[in-house]
């Protein structure tokens, strides 16, 4: 089975800025598959070296096993579903959606029936005459998609497609996107900066920073086993304490423990609660074990300390896990 | 699934380069900006240069031919005591003429940014709009009807019982004259009426960038009408004043046709530009005199820059 | 800047003082063309006629003289429209040494005065002994129209966001299509306001002219030298009123489209 998209060794630098340094990766066919990261790590620049829109500085480039070096985004059966929509103003919906085959050169009876039926497919039938500024955001991003989708793409490219829209709305649309892919047997590839919606919707997951691939793996995999410091503290902020402290491992070898693993115990360490924080159903707590620093999470219906208050606090062994590099 | 992930090239020649270009946007760019290149930074640029060089050769006062050697003696001539006062009296016109233009045009800036709204809002923008737009002859032409002896200012006068006010202004040294189309005073009319939009629009676009809480937080401090006005408004509408004044003063200092029209008849530096070169043919001189206003300007751009009168542009 | 107060009444006396000064020399052109008074400017008028529209259809001059100000006008605002729109594309969406000089460049005809781009370029011509003609004053008039395109098409172009294009060209489309299909329709009123405005521009330029028209009479020149050497004050009278009419209408249509247009693209950012 050949790879969607592979990367090899690709860097993208914008004079002294390595946006992209340096990243090997296989994306799957049909999976749908999520880069993460902050803004600046390199994520949105990989979205758009698959695009088309940059060329890479170095490496090589391969959709479905074919050279993209050089290959402009229009001869590249690869859509993209834009942040902004990027939908036309100067035109309506309809003819939004018929782009991509008016461009190729498809009949005008033809098209607008393809038009129709995208739009049916994102439950947007009869939208056709409506104009770009006249819909709601989660409208827009829905016409963005079917406006992509008609082309019968390859590999569907999302930037933050849902980083406009409001958290109910945003929830909506995740399982809707996740739905559509599987219906659709489609390569997705997800750009965000959002743990969750990485986390939930995504085959596999990414992570970048600082224009390199930290770790890649399924949400459990990058979740439970982070290889890095940064993945550990990025996706759901653990704890990144030394191996020797959790009693794990030989010193100078790091872990991550996460603060929901953590929990009152009798028969633990001695801690001091420095902070407490309501959240709703979990309470965060703030500890300081001898010079180490915990973030604890805990049921909020537990009977929890007060700052300044002593307690003890334990963990399961398994739940620690040794990362392969502190840095 | 029939499509392959890459589509092959399309069309011809001018399809296959597009691909090139898109893959070379700088190359893109380069073709974008060379005609421009070519026809003001060559042409045009070129022209400016080959006519300040001009200023730096001298005429021979017996053959009238350009002599084509290096010599400061045509800026000595600006010196002479008729070339200097032409000088002095056109600065003299620009900055009264800005001065006054500032005067008139902040209360129009500051109701139409202010209080304005809806069909007043409309009035002030057309208000503003049509003069500036309108034909520069006509407008000259209108206050050449105005300003007549017989024309309707006259007129306007007699009606009110102020022909004595009109009489006694006309009979003032230097600005008056025998009627105001002949008079300094009339060629600084003119001059206010034609470069006043170009005052009034950077006013109010500064004003505009005012926020009315700002005011508000003013009068809230204990500060009165006066003293916001003084401490607040005006020193943010400053850059805006500048960015006018760099308009009402290089227009000034370069028109040649105003004064022609409506005036005295002693010549502005334009005039004299425009007489050197021609009838008198003596273009190192006319070179050197549109060094001045080029000079001048330049000082002043400068300084309205330290000022940050070009954020208000 | 907003407010509900009202306004003091000197300021209000003052701004509409202002307005009035502004509008009322115009106003008064309309007047005169239908005055009867031949010989001198006399306020009130005498009487009013519409003999003098007459007059002026039947003069041969003013004729000549608008069809070379329209062509020169034509011709400007074309090469203006197309060097403008280059220029603003390069400027707006890509950074590259030299872009302050460009925008700089473009700037400069309009912020020297009229008189020394006049002077330059005729010494220019009379340098590379070039004959006054037609092209002439086009050179002359494209020279300061370019920078009225180019503000209006970079702001548009600005406002126009770069993910359009590259939607566009994501679907599907080549350069030619993304240009034809999204970048014109989408810069399409500001192009227009732009050309209208350049026109209006050239139509009434008469400094830069007096220099590159040699004999050539375009209608501002005709003005002028009716202004220094009245012949036939009616006719002046009828055409001023004419030329206020031409360049109105062109700025009102240049403003409505370019409001018109922040509204369309308003809507995607």
């Amino acid at each position: 089975m050949t790879e969607a998209v592979s990367f090899r060794g690709v860097s993208r630098y914008f004079g002294h800025v390595r946006a992209v340094d340096g990243v090997d990766l296989d994306i799957r066919d049909g999976e749908f598959f999520a880069m993460l990261g902050p803004s600046g790590s390199g994520k949105t620049t990989c979205l758009r070296l698959i695009a088309g829109f940059e060329q890479p500085t170095g490496g090589e480039i391969r959709i479905y096993g074919e050279q993209a070096a050089g290959v402009p985004p229009y001869r590249r059966n690869v859509n993209t579903v834009f942040q902004s929509y990027a939908l036309f103003p100067h035109m309506n919906v309809r003819d939004n959606v018929a782009f991509g085959l008016r461009v190729k050169g498809t009949g005008k009876a033809e098209r607008h029936k393809a038009a129709e039926e995208a739009l049916a497919m994102v439950e947007l039938a009869g939208f056709g005459d409506r104009r770009a500024g006249e819909l709601s955001g989660g409208q827009r991003q829905r016409v963005a998609l079917a406006r992509a989708l008609v082309n019968k793409p390859k590999v569907l490219l999302l930037d933050e497609p849902l980083g406009a829209l409001d958290l109910k709305l945003r929830e909506q649309m995740q399982e809707e996107l996740r739905s559509l892919q599987r219906a659709l047997g489609l390569t997705f590839v997800f750009v965000t900066h959002d743990q969750d919606e990485a986390l939930s919707m995504a085959d596999r997951v990414a992570v970048f920073a600082d224009g390199k691939m930290q770790q890649v793996g399924t949400a459990e995999d990058i979740y439970r086993r982070p290889n890095t410091r940064f993945v550990a503290d990025f996706v759901g902020s653990s704890n990144v304490l030394p191996a020797d402290f959790v009693g794990a491992g030989p010193n100078g070898r790091w872990a991550s423990l996460r603060p929901e693993d953590i929990r009152l115990d009798p028969l633990g360490h001695e801690a001091v609660v420095t902070s407490r924080a309501y959240h709703g159903r979990v309470v965060k707590l703030g500890l300081k074990l001898g010079a180490q620093h915990l973030n604890a999470l805990m049921p909020a219906t537990e009977d929890l300390p007060q700052p300044g208050e002593k307690v003890r606090v334990g963990w399961d062994r398994a739940r620690v896990h040794m990362m392969e590099s502190g840095a | 699934m029939t499509l392959p992930a890459i589509l092959p090239a399309r069309g011809g020649i001018a399809a296959r380069a597009i691909d090139w270009m898109m893959r070379h946007p700088a190359m893109f760019t380069f073709l974008m900006v060379l005609p421009i290149v070519l026809w003001l930074g060559i042409v045009y640029i070129g022209s400016l240069i080959a006519l300040l060089m001009q200023s730096f050769f001298s005429i021979d006062e017996f053959s009238g031919v350009v002599k084509q050697e290096f010599t400061l003696s045509t800026y000595a001539e600006l010196l002479r005591p008729a070339n200097f006062d032409i000088i002095l009296r056109t600065i003299l016109m620009a900055a009264s003429v800005t001065l006054a233009s500032a005067a008139i045009a902040f209360p129009i800036a500051y109701f139409a940014a202010r209080y304005a709204k809806g069909k007043w809002k409309a009035l002030f923008y057309i208000g503003v709009m049509l003069p500036l737009w309108s034909s520069y002859l006509v407008k000259v032409y209108a206050w050449k009807l105005v300003l007549a002896k017989e024309g309707i200012l006259t007129w306007v006068f007699e009606k009110l019982h102020l022909t004595w006010l009109l009489d006694g202004l006309l009979a003032l040294p230097v600005v008056g004259g025998n009627s105001l189309s002949v008079s300094y005073l009339g060629t600084f009319i003119v001059f206010v009426y034609i470069w006043l939009p170009y005052m009034i629009i950077p006013v109010q676009a500064a004003l505009e960038r005012v926020p009315g809480a700002m005011m508000e937080a003013a009068s809230d401090l204990g500060a009165n009408p006066g003293q916001s006005f003084r401490m607040v408004l005006f020193p943010l509408a400053l850059p805006g004043v500048i960015a006018g004044s760099i308009f009402t003063f290089s227009l000034t200092l370069g028109d040649y046709i105003i004064p022609q029209i409506i005036g005295s008849g002693r010549l502005f530096i334009g005039q004299a530009v425009y007489v050197q070169q021609g009838t008198a043919g003596n273009i190192p001189l006319a070179a050197a005199f549109t060094v001045v206003p080029i000079v001048i300007m330049g000082v002043y751009l400068w300084g309205a820059r330290k000022m940050g009168a070009f954020d208000a542009l | 800047m907003h407010s509900d107060t009202r306004a003091p009444l000197p300021l209000k006396i003052a701004a509409i003082g202002g307005l009035v000064f502004l509008l009322a020399p115009i106003a008064l052109i309309f007047v005169y063309a239908f005055t009867t008074e031949e010989k001198s400017f006399q306020w009130p008028p005498p009487g009013l006629t519409l003999k003098w529209f007459g007059v002026t259809m039947g003069r041969a001059d003013v004729w000549a003289a608008l069809a070379l100000s329209v062509k020169v006008a034509a011709i400007s605002t074309c090469i203006a429209l197309v060097l403008g729109t280059m220029t603003a594309a390069a400027v707006a969406r890509s950074r590259f040494f030299g872009r302050e000089t460009i925008s700089l460049l473009v700037i400069l005809p309009i912020a020297l005065p009229g008189i020394i781009t006049g002077i330059s370029l005729r010494s220019a011509f009379s340098l590379l002994d070039i004959p006054f003609s037609t092209w002439t004053i086009v050179l002359g008039h494209a020279t300061f129209c370019i920078v009225v395109v180019y503000n209006n098409a970079v702001a548009r172009f600005r406002r126009t966001s770069g993910a359009l294009i590259e939607a566009a060209m994501d679907l599907g489309a080549d350069g030619l299509q993304t240009f034809r299909l999204v970048i014109l329709p989408n810069i399409g009123t500001a192009l227009l306001a732009g050309g209208m405005l350049a026109f209006a521009l050239s139509f009434d330029e008469v400094i830069v002219t007096t220099f590159t028209a040699g004999n050539q009479s375009t209608l501002p020149i005709w003005m002028l030298e009716e202004l220094i050497r009245p012949r036939q004050r009616p006719v002046t009278n009828v055409v001023a009123m004419l030329v206020v009419l031409v360049t109105v209408f062109p700025i009102l249509a240049a403003y409505w489209l370019t409001k018109e247009g922040e509204h369309t693209e308003g809507a995607e950012k």
